[in-house]
């Protein structure tokens, strides 16, 4: 036994962890849900790389996309083991339609200030949702939050300093962070429709998104008033991703993602 | 009693052996230093090795796994199963202090300060002191550097750029 002065990481118990729990079919499509989300939100800040409009942005974005991507395969490898399906045949062998992310993250990333908008509203989103899913009664979710919550808090800081130097930059950087802004807001609402979760939410599984709301509105309005912009008047589209049901983009987007696995059945590198 | 002072010998050597490990993007620290090492125990000659990843999307987390198994296999264990363990969550309230005496002598700032998770909601922000000529006057470059777990810091003194493994 070593007497060490700093915090040494807890020994896992005597008893092995339940590392190969299974969840439920309804857990397995929530974990999908939230899987997918980041899974799309990897692949669209992977884009950014090389294209970002400084080399240190490229770093942040390609960083953030990372966390984003390693996110979505904890949650895909928990979601596969309901039918014996891995994180790559979820990731690149669905079709669009069994896709469960929202509309915002397929959104395409457009100019600069389109990035950050984008990441504004899910990194506020996420932060909420994953603070409020360390509490899930499912330890495996529990955990995964535990982690993300951490990352996602840089990220929020990343977007928040962006919109605000944007925002409150020149004419021109305040009157397309502002457009961006008003671009993207239409898919905001569906982040927070708890779709067909409520037993989920109800057993303490599930985070009831609903109710995320009121702090993620609290938190926005204070990056907004400092980034003197003003919070969209534009009303939301009717989006059903968590059904299946995604804009043209996505297509695009998983043609990319998915030709090599697609053409290459089973190869690996 | 002959057969537990051996299970106790067998998984101390394969613990030294795990500890030996080195971490792929930072070599001058072992999984150990980092704190990524969480346990080791032999159970029916298989010896189990848990890890915990740095970050969610730490792309050393495969390599990591498979140098574990080869150490182990070099040190006598053929059979060796790497486990994940998610929760608790990695702080880098977990790196030795030997680790970060090496992270500075590499080149690399080590954290400063605590994780503010285990602490409260406020973080501190203290001074990154600037691994070349120790000064605390530094700033932040970028809030990304090379890897997740890092910052990208120049010293306002020595003016050299550095890295900065961030609290987390």
């Amino acid at each position: 036994m070593t007497n060490s002065p700093h915090d040494a990481a807890p020994a896992v118990d005597d008893v092995f962890p339940d590392f190969d729990e299974v969840p439920s079919a309804s857990v397995a499509r929530y974990a999908l849900v939230l899987g997918d989300d980041a899974l799309i939100a990897a692949q669209r800040l992977g884009e950014l790389i090389s294209s970002a409009p400084e080399l240190e942005e490229d770093v942040a974005l390609a960083n953030i996309g990372l966390d984003e991507l390693g996110q979505a395969r904890a949650l895909l490898q928990y979601a596969g083991r309901a039918d014996g399906r891995s994180e790559d045949d979820l990731a690149y062998l669905r079709d669009e339609a069994e896709f469960r992310s929202a509309h915002l993250v397929e959104q395409p990333n457009g100019d600069f200030a389109g990035v950050i908008a984008k990441l504004l509203l899910f990194s506020l989103y996420q932060r909420e949702l994953y603070a409020a899913l360390t509490g899930s009664t499912d330890n495996y979710l529990a955990a995964v939050a535990a982690k993300a919550v951490k990352e996602v808090r840089y990220h929020v800081e990343h977007a928040v300093t962006w919109t605000i130097r944007l925002g409150d930059g020149t004419d021109e950087s305040h009157r397309r962070m502002q457009g961006a802004l008003d671009a993207v807001w239409p898919y905001l609402d569906e982040l927070f429709e708890v779709a067909d979760f409520a037993d989920l939410a109800a057993d303490g599984t599930a985070v009831d998104a609903s109710a995320l709301r009121t702090a993620f509105d609290t938190a926005l309005d204070v990056v907004l008033d400092e980034a003197t912009l003003t919070r969209p008047d534009v009303p939301a589209i009717r989006a059903r991703g968590r059904y299946g049901e995604h804009s043209q983009h996505l297509g695009y987007l998983l043609a990319e993602m998915q030709v090599l696995a697609r053409k290459h059945p089973g190869a690996a590198w | 009693m002959t057969t537990t002072i051996d299970k106790q010998s067998m998984t101390d050597s394969a613990r030294r052996a795990a500890a030996r490990v080195p971490d792929p993007e930072i070599p001058v620290l072992s999984i150990e230093d980092l704190g990524i090492l969480r346990d080791v125990q032999v159970e029916d000659d298989v010896v189990h090795v848990f890890i915990t990843p740095t970050y969610s999307g730490c792309p050393a987390m495969d390599a990591i796994r498979t140098d574990i198994d080869a150490e182990l296999r070099e040190a006598g264990f053929p059979a060796v199963r790497v486990h994940t363990v998610l929760s608790p969550a990695w702080t880098t309230d977990w790196m030795s202090d030997e680790g970060k005496r090496k992270l500075a002598e590499y080149g690399i700032a080590p954290p400063s300060g605590h994780s503010a998770v285990h602490s409260g909601p406020i973080p501190v922000a203290l001074s990154v002191k600037c691994p070349h000529c120790g000064s605390l006057k530094t700033r932040e470059l970028s809030r990304f550097g090379s890897t997740a777990c890092k910052a990208l810091y120049r010293c306002t003194d020595c003016r050299e750029p550095f890295d900065y493994f961030k609290v987390h």
